[in-house]
């Protein structure tokens, strides 16, 4: 067989990262999937704190990246799927954004090379704050008409409430932070394995002498899907943001 | 033995056998048959997006946002369809 020389790892060796830290502890046992969070943690702070510095007339260094990212937020996301009044919404949606785009671009960064969003605990964590938060957000704004609103809707007509309201309640209330975390997840782990694919397939073929024909094909394949990676890692974060202010937004003006 | 007993142990096929190679095609058909709905859903879909911003440039951005929510309830389906690949497929 002209592939038998490949071997794919199995799936736990490419995502399943041994603790380097704390190993004999249960609860503190720290891997690479942990730093890349606390570095999506800390990363963003110190540009931020940097970032805050001066009087910033004239915004330089950090603070240009950050004033960059909050404008980004700001414009694209809150006024787009909130409003106006989205703006106290502004730092939880900011930290989304910066802390799932890290946990994303450590894809295709060299040593790190493993997305931490491709583990579900993440995405699920930050997708049920979402949840938490545009319940809350219902609540406090319309009080226990908030739950009216979303078993039924304005709108739609009397019989058709007997389909409407099961459905409004299982997809807004219990299918919502599982699609909000299972998009982020699942998009992350097949960019993921995508990757180890075609670097397998490199490496395979290299010692190989007449396969190494192959090469022409996989590495420029390896190469154009990193930069994709890239550019899905952004719109992630972005689409992963935009959703929690659509759920936020929609918490806010339940009518439309 | 006779040679209809000998025939069937040689090919004699587990449970457990048969059930990892449902679940292999099956895994395979997961993933081929979920992306058939969203790939026709979101060349549709960025299709009239481009259309509307070729009609209105001055609305891109807002179009721009809606594609992306777009794009991501109905990519959400493809999704689905490759996480069962993967159960199917790993667990």
């Amino acid at each position: 067989m002209i592939l038998g020389a490949v071997h794919f790892p199995p799936i736990e060796d490419v995502i399943e990262w041994p603790a380097f830290l704390f190993k004999d502890s249960d609860l503190l046992a720290f891997n690479k999937i942990a730093l890349i969070h606390f570095l999506s943690l800390v990363i963003p702070t110190i540009v931020f704190l940097v970032g805050s510095r001066g009087d910033g007339l004239v915004p330089r260094g950090a603070r240009t990246v950050a004033e960059g990212v909050v404008n980004f937020v700001d414009t694209q996301i809150i006024q787009a799927a909130i409003g106006h009044d989205g703006r106290k919404y502004m730092p939880l949606l900011t930290s989304f954004f910066l802390f799932v785009f890290f946990g994303n671009i450590t894809e295709v960064i060299p040593f790190f090379q493993m997305p931490a969003n491709a583990r579900m605990a993440g995405p699920l964590v930050l997708a049920l704050t979402a949840w938490a938060m545009f319940i809350s957000v219902g609540l406090r704004h319309h009080g226990l008409g908030y739950l009216k609103e979303v078993a039924f809707p304005p709108g739609v007509p009397k019989a058709l409430y007997l389909l409407v309201t099961p459905i409004e309640i299982l997809s807004t209330f219990f299918v919502r932070p599982f699609s909000h975390a299972v998009r982020l997840f699942a998009n992350m782990l097949a960019g993921h394995i995508l990757l180890v694919t075609f670097s397998v397939l490199c490496i395979s073929v290299w010692g190989a002498s007449a396969l190494i024909i192959v090469e022409i094909g996989t590495f420029p394949g390896l190469v154009a899907f990193t930069a994709f990676e890239v550019g899905v890692s952004l719109i992630q974060a972005f689409v992963f943001t935009i959703l929690a202010a659509v759920y936020i937004g929609g918490a806010l003006h339940p009518a439309h | 033995m006779s040679t209809l007993a000998q025939l069937a142990a040689e090919t004699a096929y587990t449970a457990a056998e048969a059930k990892n190679n449902a679940a292999a095609s099956g895994a395979g058909m997961a993933y081929g048959l979920a992306a058939i709905g969203p790939g026709i859903g979101i060349g549709y879909l960025v299709g009239q997006a481009v259309q509307a911003m070729a009609r209105q440039p001055e609305s891109a951005g807002t179009v721009q946002t809606t594609m992306f929510l777009g794009i991501a309830f109905t990519e959400a389906l493809a999704l689905i369809g490759f996480v069962v690949f993967i159960l199917l497929k790993f667990v």
